[in-house]
């Protein structure tokens, strides 16, 4: 066994670069086969006329993207765009000062960051349900704004876009609070002190130290929350209902219920063209900002 | 003729800061004038650094804890940000998404300097730190060396002309060739700017070559204040003539005293002389301690004005340019003695291990200590 790993430690060693590749073989395999194949077949598929009973029969046509192009689809991407965008900005917004707080409390850091993750231990499907009892007409929140006498009649917050957005917000949230932690616990003190040395008010400290130091943080957990957001089809569909269909459930629809493969697949390289777009416009956004620079 | 009193650019009156149950700074009082290069010298967690901190307002003394005045107004809870001063930090502390340029621009921008002063401002920085503006002012800090970071450091807070500098051991990072060069520099910038610099250290010989005054520091408290040859060759209390170079420590009993000079014997039964103290009555212990090059060794008895312990020689310890001689003392103790290196290979020290001597000093030299 000793002799087998010195000789391939050895191999490794007379190729320069190789211990990279050899690194990066086995979850380069995984992905190539599990992610790149299937991603192949479905542009493959959206490319094929529809089947009578499901899948697609041989041939080329364009006819599920010109399809895209319509109205009532356009309205759904642009809808979930508006949605992702609104969730990362309230999640920016939200996540923002709970890392701050995290990244300078010195005694109960580990606990809160621990407190931020512990949602992931219960699953998404069960705490969007849990959403649905606390935003019901007859949910906690109506209950309690009534019982106080703030309100007469209950809102109706289901089945809203604002129903859809928080139930994205709360989901997605710890996707951006963990990476602008990460930046600000790196920050050190010592700079806010040489800048309030130099004159600089909490204010100023605040614009030109903290924040662009923050920034990769926040641009990473913008596109973490940013993306799942323009995928996610669980929230819309039990938060939204039929009216806030996002692209996710007209991809899901179109595999599922109406058994339209290709026109499902062109959906989704749509969609997938359009998170690729945002992530470009994001990074030159992000190395343009004086934050970058390194 | 009188001259008007001047108002001190830094004055501690009796200031205290605890943290908790920790007391950092115990009832420091020193005043410290313009354009003195003013040092707090001692080791870690003595206090240095936390009244540093309190000058330049990032800690504020306790509620009773006396007072900081700058140029003589109180600022005690004044912010930094109102207090004009400059720091260099001991990390450097430079925005690292920043160019040097801009680094350097900080403080000007935030004091509202118009833009057109700026620039020009910039440049006579960086050239009053002698780093080269065409090559350096558009890197960030991440892509210098650490004597080049520290000169931005020292731009950076000199471009504000503030009246006061504060230094937290600014060198500490930097190799021993570049640290000598830049102690240089600084004393330079403190003498051709007139800008008062308080510095920290730890680093004794740093201290010493700066400094106009030095504060000793020990367990939150001065320990000694006065000037690098004040504080070398009359160190006060046993601990500040062991913390600034190698001291030599002899007790005794006094035994008489009389005019300006009082007797004191050792325990192996030799006497000596010191000058006259007030707390040096008959039946009193007493130290002193005498510096390695104070004291020399030779053969036969002193003189008139000397004092002298009989000794054996016991190693030699080559260090370059000196010679430290350690002797044993009869009935205990050892004394280091520093010789000048006449050259070991052509001309070696001529006293071999084993050797009895007689370890001898000027009665003037002895240094009476107080107890801590």
């Amino acid at each position: 066994m000793t002799a087998l790993r010195r000789r391939f430690f050895a191999w490794l060693g007379r190729r320069p670069g190789s211990a990279g590749t050899a690194l990066i073989a086995p979850g380069g395999v995984y992905l190539g086969f599990f992610f790149l194949v299937p991603l192949l077949l479905m542009l493959g598929y959206s490319l094929m006329p529809r089947g009578t009973y499901g899948g697609a029969e041989l041939g080329f046509t364009t006819e599920h993207y010109v399809r895209f192009m319509d109205g009532l689809y356009l309205e759904i991407l642009g809808r979930t765009l508006g949605y992702s965008l609104l969730a990362t900005v309230f999640c920016l917004l939200l996540g923002f000062p709970v890392a701050w707080v995290i990244a300078n409390a010195t005694k109960w850091r580990n606990f809160l960051v621990f407190l931020v993750v512990l949602p992931f231990w219960t699953s998404f499907l069960v705490r969007t349900f849990a959403m649905i009892f606390m935003m019901r007409d007859s949910g906690l929140i109506n209950s309690l704004l009534i019982g106080l006498g703030l309100i007469e009649e209950p809102i109706s917050m289901l089945y809203t876009p604002f129903a859809v957005v928080v139930g994205l917000v709360y989901g997605f949230l710890p996707f951006m609070v963990l990476p602008i932690y990460t930046s600000l616990e790196k920050l050190d003190p010592a700079l806010l002190e040489a800048a309030e040395v130099l004159g600089a008010r909490p204010l100023a400290r605040f614009v030109r130290v903290v924040l662009p130091l923050a920034a990769p943080g926040m641009a990473a957990g913008c596109l973490l929350v940013f993306i799942p957001s323009l995928g996610s089809f669980l929230t819309s569909d039990l938060l939204g209902g039929a009216k806030q269909m996002m692209i996710g459930n007209l991809v899901q629809n179109q595999f599922m219920a109406a058994r339209n493969w290709p026109f499902g697949s062109a959906a989704s390289f749509i969609m997938m063209a359009v998170v690729l777009l945002a992530v470009v416009v994001w990074l030159r956004v992000r190395d343009d900002a004086p934050g970058a620079a390194r | 003729m009188t001259s008007a009193p001047i108002t001190p650019a830094v004055e501690l009156i009796q200031v205290s800061k605890t943290f908790g149950a920790f007391r950092a700074v115990r009832t420091v009082a020193f005043s410290i004038q313009p354009g003195e290069f003013f040092s707090m010298l001692g080791p870690s967690g003595c206090g240095k650094t936390t009244t540093l901190r309190l000058i330049a307002g990032f800690e504020q003394p306790d509620e009773d804890g006396g007072e900081v005045r700058i140029n003589g107004t109180v600022v005690n809870g004044r912010r930094p940000y109102d207090r004009n001063l400059g720091m260099v930090f001991q990390s450097y502390a430079l925005f690292p998404h920043l160019t040097v340029e801009r680094n350097i621009a900080f403080g000007l921008e935030q004091r509202k300097v118009p833009r057109a002063e700026i620039g020009p401002r910039v440049a006579e920085a960086m050239k009053m730190v002698r780093l080269d503006a065409a090559t350096y002012a558009q890197r960030v800090p991440g892509q210098l060396s650490g004597g080049q970071r520290q000169r931005v450091a020292l731009a950076r807070a000199l471009v504000c002309r503030p009246p006061i500098l504060l230094l937290d051991e600014p060198l500490g990072a930097l190799d021993l060739k570049l640290r000598k060069e830049m102690q240089i520099e600084l004393k330079q910038l403190n003498r051709q700017l007139g800008i008062t610099f308080i510095y920290v250290t730890h680093d004794q010989e740093e201290a010493l070559t700066m400094s106009d005054r030095i504060a000793v520091m020990d367990n939150a408290r001065v320990a000694q204040l006065g000037s690098p040859a004040q504080i070398y060759e009359q160190p006060r209390t046993a601990f500040v003539a062991r913390f600034i170079g190698e001291s030599n420590f002899i007790d005794g009993v006094v035994e008489g005293v009389e005019g300006d000079w009082a007797t004191l014997r050792h325990a192996n039964g030799s006497t000596f002389r010191v000058p006259r103290r007030d707390t040096l009555t008959v039946g009193a212990a007493g130290q002193i301690a005498i510096r390695p090059e104070r004291l020399h060794l030779q053969p036969g008895a002193p003189a008139a004005h000397e004092n002298a312990l009989s000794a054996v020689v016991e190693s030699l310890i080559y260090r370059g340019e000196m010679l430290h001689v350690r002797v044993a003392l009869p009935g205990g103790g050892v004394l280091t003695v520093a010789s000048r290196n006449e050259g070991q290979l052509r001309n070696p020290y001529p006293l071999s291990p084993g050797t009895p001597v007689q370890a001898v000093w000027p009665v003037a030299d002895s240094c009476v200590l107080e107890a801590e």
